[in-house]
């Protein structure tokens, strides 16, 4: 996780009961102040592309053309900065790296998750807001308190050389994945279990009529329910473990292994002499989290606000 | 914690005993449904405690002794609170540190966190292209800080920047500029508000998202009785529609203060925090990964990240759960 915080947001006291509220907007404004607020948001809007509309105009730019007449001309088109920047930066590699980390955590977090949610919101007991909390305050905690320890032990904890060159879990993927998945479990474990709390209760007496155990209710009959749920937080976990940026930077020192947001760190130095290299590498690096986001906006949202609403 | 791995079939058996039926999970289970339920928390639990919790007691302990880390545990020695002593009195960064983190929390409240809250208010509302401005708004929150870093080089480079390149486009006409010269990352006395403005440009799209979605779910009722009573716009947001979003306006005090607290990502990829740009989740990793390895003076750093944190942590949990008991 990098700075993100994952937080569930709990609608105001007096609405939660009333379900999913209808509503119309938040009203409409006398005409001539409409239009002025509008002209503002717009016009604000736009300054908030900017810098990405910015990166991507550069990065299509010849470092000499630039140079010579400076960054507020027009002209000297070429995509040889994508061609270098890829080569240079290694960027298939880190690209690799990030989809080899950024999968197993996922899949891990959910499903890992998606059990405590499940046992949480199926049967009351009386640790469960203990176990809550457990699992939400870990979500909260500063990475950095924690990673004098988490280093040392990956240090001592030794892997097979199959699963990694290292000998160690310090420079693997596995402990990535397993520290961005505790990392991550609170917040997916806090709205999965709310999403599941909403499921009618009939189903569990059923499915207990038919004899079927609590495995079977857990994975054939709450999963396939929860689908929406699960949709949203994994494009949305999706880009936050793309993102992480901390515990890859420390825990992995060798640098053909760092994912691609942490490897950002080693191309500044290359790159710093050419900023239309520069952008044509952070467009390579925002481009996976983009396509996400633009697919799959509607989950993104969701998931975010998911926590508020009871389903 | 202890208590929770315990034998939850155990607890739920108790509670069927001696209180009324419940709603969910009242039934004993058979041993085997038993083994699974134990199961499927403690896994989870395991990996949350021995990656979280138990470094998080590791911090603690570890901020009162002095080691290298070269030797095996039994090299530490152990120095008491000296540790604390030397981080607040002859540690040349930590003063400016905290003032820096300080700063950070400042800068994000007053200028990317109101203007966030305006932009939700003004998009809640009928307004043409409203989705459109939301998604330009809430773009950079699913960028890394660290990709920002890099994104914003393009802005604030010195020799190639954009805005050195305006200023001396004005210049060069003989209007008005401002120097030409402005290393905006590089130089320690403005490095800092450099980055805060490109912290802004994503933590303004957060802040919006968060209340929408909480806006989303205000009564429209108290909006139309408001407007009957005769309330002004302005009136109305701040007698009635602010005062009902109490969680939310105390979710997002706390993590902007828990982002403040371990902002970390942009200056790292800038310089690894020196220079102007020292915050004490930067000074924690130099201690650690730097060319110095002090183990024990590093935690007490982190001690200190932790407890700070701790406090904003309860809060954050106990609105949480007055919204749960509440469902």
């Amino acid at each position: 996780m990098s700075i993100e915080t994952p937080v569930t947001v709990p609608l105001p006291a007096d609405t939660t009961a009333a379900g999913p509220p209808k509503r119309a907007e938040g009203g409409v404004m006398s005409r001539p102040r409409g239009v002025v607020v509008t002209v503002i948001v717009a016009l604000l809007a736009l300054a908030w592309l900017f810098p990405l509309v910015w990166a991507v105009v550069n990065s299509f730019r010849e470092y000499e053309y630039t140079q010579a007449n400076g960054y507020l001309s027009f002209g000297g088109w070429t995509t040889a900065n994508y061609e270098q920047a890829w080569t240079q930066g290694n960027f298939g590699l880190h690209l690799r790296n990030s989809l080899l980390i950024t999968i197993p955590a996922v899949v891990l977090t959910l499903w890992l998750s998606s059990m405590v949610a499940f046992v949480l919101a199926r049967f009351s007991y009386r640790f469960n807001l203990t176990l809550l909390g457990i699992f939400l305050a870990a979500n909260l905690l500063p990475p950095q308190a924690l990673l004098i320890p988490v280093f040392r032990m990956f240090r001592e904890i030794p892997l097979p050389f199959f699963m990694s060159d290292s000998g160690s879990m310090l420079n693997s993927f596995w402990g990535l994945i397993l520290v961005n998945t505790a990392f991550q479990m609170g917040f997916c474990t806090f709205v999965l279990s709310n999403y599941m709390k909403t499921l009618p209760h009939e189903i569990y007496e059923s499915a207990e009529l038919d004899g079927a155990s609590v495995w079977r209710q857990y994975w054939q009959l709450t999963m396939p329910l929860v689908r929406p749920a699960l949709a949203a937080l994994a494009t949305l976990q999706v880009t936050w473990v793309y993102n992480e940026f901390f515990w890859a930077t420390v825990l992995i020192q060798q640098g053909d292994k760092l994912p691609v947001t942490s490897a950002l760190n080693n191309l500044r130095g290359q790159f710093f002499t050419d900023t239309n290299l520069v952008a044509a590498g952070s467009v390579i690096v925002a481009l996976p989290v983009l396509v996400v986001f633009f697919a799959l906006q509607k989950q993104f949202v969701s998931g975010l606000t998911l926590g508020s609403t009871k389903g | 914690m202890a208590t929770a791995i315990e034998d939850p079939p155990a607890t739920g058996e108790g509670q069927k005993a001696t209180r009324a039926p419940r709603p969910r999970g009242e039934k004993k289970l058979p041993p085997r449904d038993r083994l699974v339920v134990i199961t499927m928390v403690t896994i989870p639990l395991l990996l949350v405690l021995g990656l979280v919790w138990l470094p998080a007691l590791g911090s603690v302990v570890l901020s009162f002794g002095k080691w290298n880390g070269f030797g095996g545990i039994e090299t530490i020695e152990w120095v008491g609170t000296q540790n604390y002593e030397d981080v607040t009195t002859i540690y040349p960064p930590f003063w400016p540190a905290v003032r820096h983190n300080l700063i950070w929390l400042g800068f994000l409240f007053v200028f990317p966190t109101i203007l966030g809250i305006l932009l939700a208010v003004l998009l809640d509302r009928e307004m043409r292209g409203s989705r459109f401005y939301q998604t330009a708004f809430y773009m950079p929150v699913v960028l890394s800080l660290a990709l920002i870093g890099f994104i914003w080089q393009l802005f604030y480079s010195r020799d190639q920047g954009l805005i050195n390149d305006v200023s001396a486009g004005l210049a060069a006409r003989g209007l008005p500029a401002w120097p030409t010269e402005v290393d905006w990352y590089g130089d320690p006395d403005i490095n800092l508000w450099a980055v805060l403005v490109a912290t802004s440009w994503r933590h303004a799209g957060y802040v919006m998202l968060l209340y929408l979605a909480g806006l989303k779910g205000v009564d429209a009722t108290l909006r139309e009785a408001a407007a009957v009573d005769g309330a002004s716009e302005v009136k109305t947001f701040f007698h009635v529609i602010f005062p009902v979003m109490r969680p939310i306006n105390m979710i997002v005090l706390v993590i902007v203060v828990i982002e403040s607290l371990r902002a970390f990502d942009l200056v790292w990829v800038i310089n690894k925090g020196r220079n102007g740009l020292e915050l004490i989740a930067a000074l924690v990793s130099q201690n650690v990964i730097g060319e110095a390895t002090r183990y024990g003076f590093g935690s007490a750093l982190a001690v200190i990240m932790m407890l700070i944190s701790s406090v904003f942590i309860v809060i954050y949990l106990r609105i949480v759960f007055r919204e749960e008991r509440q469902r």
